[in-house]
């Protein structure tokens, strides 16, 4: 071999290194899911989520083994839900199937349809405490079709003064629908800001029954 | 909750898969050959998920990530070891594994290398990895890592001449 030839001989032999097939997609999902499914399984998944086509978007449900611990709606983006998760909960946050949230998605596509009043799935608030926990618990009484002030819901928690602290408290709603924050409005009646954004409310409220047009 | 005060957050783990995963997968065909690249690739996930929450930083998760496969790899290794096989065998079967299949003989040649030259050039090339980070997970000095890549092709290369 000629001395002059040795560095193309080089060259050579590293694409040849570093050339491979591409990973067929398919078998690359596949692989993830037997990965999911065996983490799950040894207990090694602390959240585990899956995204839900709804008539809002695409959300994203997340469980712990207490229930539902996050329900982000589509302007929240997965990324900055995720990395909640992971900064709040664990950082073992995988996309896994799991009962639980294969039941919530069940009762949330009841209730796009407007055949779901009310949801029977167990929560996990840990994402949210003290007075802002109590605004929560408050708001999941407001029955389907029905609307409150924020004042009425800071009442209900126990401080009738700390109408912004409740809106802040909604404005933070770790489980937005399943708590329906949403059923929260101002004083007057206007519709009031949503985590969700604005359309987002009316659309929840259309489907109730209980927008004022 | 984790704490890890004043220390970069670690990513949820599914992004460590997304960006990860399919090198490790790559890296584990070339250690194991694509017949035990999955079993490589399982294992070595499954482990640094367990071990996850421990991770200080999260700057180093690749690093720390091949270290945890390169592991798995002499584990596979030998615990097939008493069954030696001739090297044709570990070439890729043709239709139900996923792994990336490496046509070529090189890879079967760069199993053949010593060890750390084999796991060196396999870093390098298969999972992209910088000198640096070789060495990180060698447990070596950079110079050692990059003698090891170097030492490696050199031989791949006269193999390639005696051929």
């Amino acid at each position: 071999m000629n001395s002059n030839n040795q560095t193309t001989d080089l060259d050579q032999l590293e694409r040849s290194l570093r050339a491979g097939d591409e990973l067929d997609p398919e078998a690359w999902t596949r692989i993830r899911d037997d990965l999911a499914g065996r983490a799950d399984a040894a207990g090694l998944v602390d959240v585990a989520f899956e995204r839900h086509d709804s008539p809002l978007g695409t959300m994203l449900i997340g469980a712990t083994g207490e229930g539902l611990v996050r329900v982000g709606l589509p302007v929240e983006g997965e990324d900055a839900v995720l990395a909640e998760l992971a900064m709040r909960v664990s950082a073992r946050v995988l996309f896994a199937s799991r009962a639980s949230v294969a039941d919530a998605r069940r009762q949330l596509d009841q209730y796009f349809a407007g055949r779901r009043r009310r949801f029977e799935l167990e929560l996990d608030w840990r994402l949210t405490k003290g007075f802002r926990r109590s605004v929560l618990l408050a708001t999941a009484r407001i029955p389907y079709g029905t609307t409150a002030s924020y004042r009425e819901v800071a009442t209900e928690a126990g401080n009738p003064k700390a109408v912004r602290a409740a809106g802040s408290a909604l404005a933070h709603n770790p489980l937005p629908i399943l708590v329906p924050c949403h059923r929260v409005l101002r004083s007057g009646g206007e519709l009031g800001s949503y985590l969700g954004g604005p359309e987002a409310k009316a659309r929840l409220l259309e489907l109730e029954g209980s927008m004022r047009v | 909750m984790t704490l890890r005060a004043g220390a970069k957050p670690l990513p949820p783990f599914e992004r460590v898969i997304d960006l990860h995963g399919p090198t490790v997968l790559r890296f584990c065909a070339a250690r194991v050959g694509s017949e035990r690249a999955e079993d490589c690739f399982q294992e070595t996930m499954l482990s640094a998920l367990r071990a996850y929450e421990g991770v200080r930083d999260a700057d180093a998760i690749r690093s720390w990530l091949f270290s945890i496969a390169a592991r798995k790899a002499i584990d596979i290794h030998r615990a097939h070891a008493s069954v030696p096989k001739p090297v044709e065998d570990l070439e890729p079967l043709a239709d139900a594994h996923a792994a990336p299949a490496l046509e070529d003989e090189i890879w079967a040649r760069v199993r053949a290398l010593p060890e750390k030259q084999r796991q060196a050039v396999t870093l390098r090339y298969r999972a992209d990895l910088s000198h640096r980070e070789i060495a990180e997970v060698m447990q070596t000095s950079e110079p050692a890592a990059r003698r090891n890549v170097f030492e490696g092709l050199r031989r791949l290369r006269s193999k390639a001449d005696a051929d």
